[in-house]
């Protein structure tokens, strides 16, 4: 039993709950792959924080333009209807509840939807936050993008998270490569299991107590937006 | 008559005391004074405070400043990065101090300086390891932190285009934090590409106006920028303005139309 899906594929199920007209940002790392996602039929507008909405894919090689870049000061290019701000009016955004969702990676998640993402508060670690802060507590809706186990194993998921926390009570909802969560005032629910999980199973091996909120078919739940 | 350029960028940059606070523009390279950093480093000012998002890339621009070993403490967000290596060093050797500021804190607290604002409270950060000590608050259910606002000696920033007021235009992404440094400053110096004459800029696309201003030196246009229509924009149309055809980029759904 058991089994995962792949990033691409976990992009693509978390691109297809963000709805038309949302203005979105996406975390450096994993989450800017679900760009590559997005439905083009939906009109959705994506902010990077460096200062800019109506951010379009990188530029073909050879045009690429330094003044031009996203949060992870890679190249990008505009789109029509892009608009260009300041850092403080680009934070103003997150903190002022204006962005209808974010999505982030994370170290750990807690059941109470606290996130660690910025910091393994390893001694010696040069630390860096950036703008992991304002994004899990400024965003309508914080998604999390991350594989459900470390590679040695340990769940994300947790009771309590042992890392330094980047904001506490902020996640909305989990997508990782075995199924997805909401954060619930019960804990975490799981809404859909991918490849032959069941929450049995999830729940032993991350030592959770999960409510299966599947409906019993595994089935994809409706993306409405949760209690946070 | 009010007449803010400099006659060169080591004029622009020769008052700068050792110990000043020296707030510098840019997100990574984009928007990074470079030419004022070198000739800063040229000027020889020391044991100096910085603020910036980052704390450097390659070995160029910031990164050469703290390889010159004229930076006592850096405020920024985001110092480590791929090709950081230069402040990774010093740090690592405890020859650097190192204040860390949650992004949207650090652009809010320059902003407040500008703004005469004497604190703060943001969400930001409540109950992380970067609100240690802070005095919090909750209002209306939620919590927050007070956070205080951050004041300059000098700032040094990075647009377009200027005039002699001090007027600016920037270009994409590059503005990031040329406009709230400028104003949280006590003395703002910005390089541009193009100095054009007074009422060349369409005051409805001045981001920063003169009064943020003190200083304004000509570095000549970005070698990007040079034959495209983005830098026939930098001029705004002024004199210099090449007369080649628009080169055709990707990004050239951005071009702006100048009466």
């Amino acid at each position: 039993m058991s089994g995962r899906i792949g990033r691409t594929e976990l992009a693509a199920r978390i691109a297809a709950d963000i709805p038309e007209g949302a203005i979105v940002n996406l975390g450096i790392g994993a989450p800017t792959l679900v760009a590559d996602q997005l439905p083009a039929d939906r009109e959705i507008i994506l902010h990077t924080e460096n200062g800019m909405l109506g951010m379009g894919p990188a530029p073909e090689p050879g045009h690429e333009d330094p003044d031009l870049i996203n949060a992870g000061k890679q190249p990008v290019t505009e789109l029509t209807g892009a608009a260009y701000f300041h850092h403080a009016d680009s934070f103003g955004m997150m903190r002022g509840g204006h962005l209808d969702v974010c999505v982030l990676g994370a170290f750990q998640v807690s059941e109470r939807g606290d996130l660690a993402n910025w910091s393994t508060g390893e001694p010696g670690a040069i630390p860096a936050v950036g703008g992991a802060m304002d994004l899990a507590i400024g965003a309508k809706a914080v998604y999390v993008m991350t594989d459900l186990f470390t590679r040695a194993g340990e769940p994300k998921l947790v009771e309590t998270c042992g890392y330094p926390v980047t904001g506490l009570g902020c996640v909305t909802r989990v997508y990782t490569d075995h199924a997805v969560f909401d954060v619930t005032e019960a804990g975490f629910a799981v809404t859909e299991l991918f490849a032959c999980n069941t929450v049995a199973e999830l729940s032993e091996r991350t030592g959770l107590r999960l409510v299966d909120a599947t409906g019993g078919a595994g089935a994809a739940a409706a993306p409405e937006e949760t209690a946070r | 008559m009010i007449q803010k350029t400099a006659g060169s960028i080591d004029a622009a940059v020769a008052d700068i005391p050792d110990g000043a606070t020296v707030m510098i523009g840019g997100f990574g390279r984009a928007g990074q004074p470079v030419e004022l950093i070198d000739a800063l480093i040229a000027q020889g000012a020391r044991d100096l405070t910085i603020v910036n998002n980052n704390a450097g890339n390659g070995e160029t621009g910031l990164a050469a400043l703290l390889a010159a070993r004229r930076v006592r403490k850096i405020i920024c967000s985001f110092p480590r990065q791929s090709d950081s290596q230069v402040f990774d060093a010093l740090y690592r050797a405890g020859d650097i101090e190192l204040e860390l500021v949650p992004q949207g804190n650090l652009a809010e607290r320059i902003r407040a300086a500008g703004a005469g604002i004497g604190a703060f409270y943001t969400p930001t950060g409540f109950g992380t390891e970067l609100a240690v000590g802070k005095e919090t608050r909750t209002i209306d259910g939620r919590d927050y932190v007070l956070e205080h606002p951050l004041r300059a000696d000098v700032a040094l920033i990075s647009a377009l285009a200027g005039d002699r007021w001090g007027n600016l235009v920037y270009r994409k992404t590059a503005r990031n934090f040329g406009p709230i440094m400028a104003s949280a400053a006590a003395m703002t110096i910005a390089q541009v590409d193009r100095i054009v004459p007074l009422g060349e800029l369409d005051p409805e696309r001045v981001v920063t106006p003169g009064i943020f201003v003190d200083r304004v030196v000509e570095v000549g246009v970005r070698p990007w920028l040079r034959d495209t229509d983005a830098g026939a924009d930098a001029a705004s149309a002024g004199p210099a303005s090449t007369h080649e055809p628009p080169t055709p980029t990707s990004t050239s759904t951005s071009k702006e139309q100048h009466a």
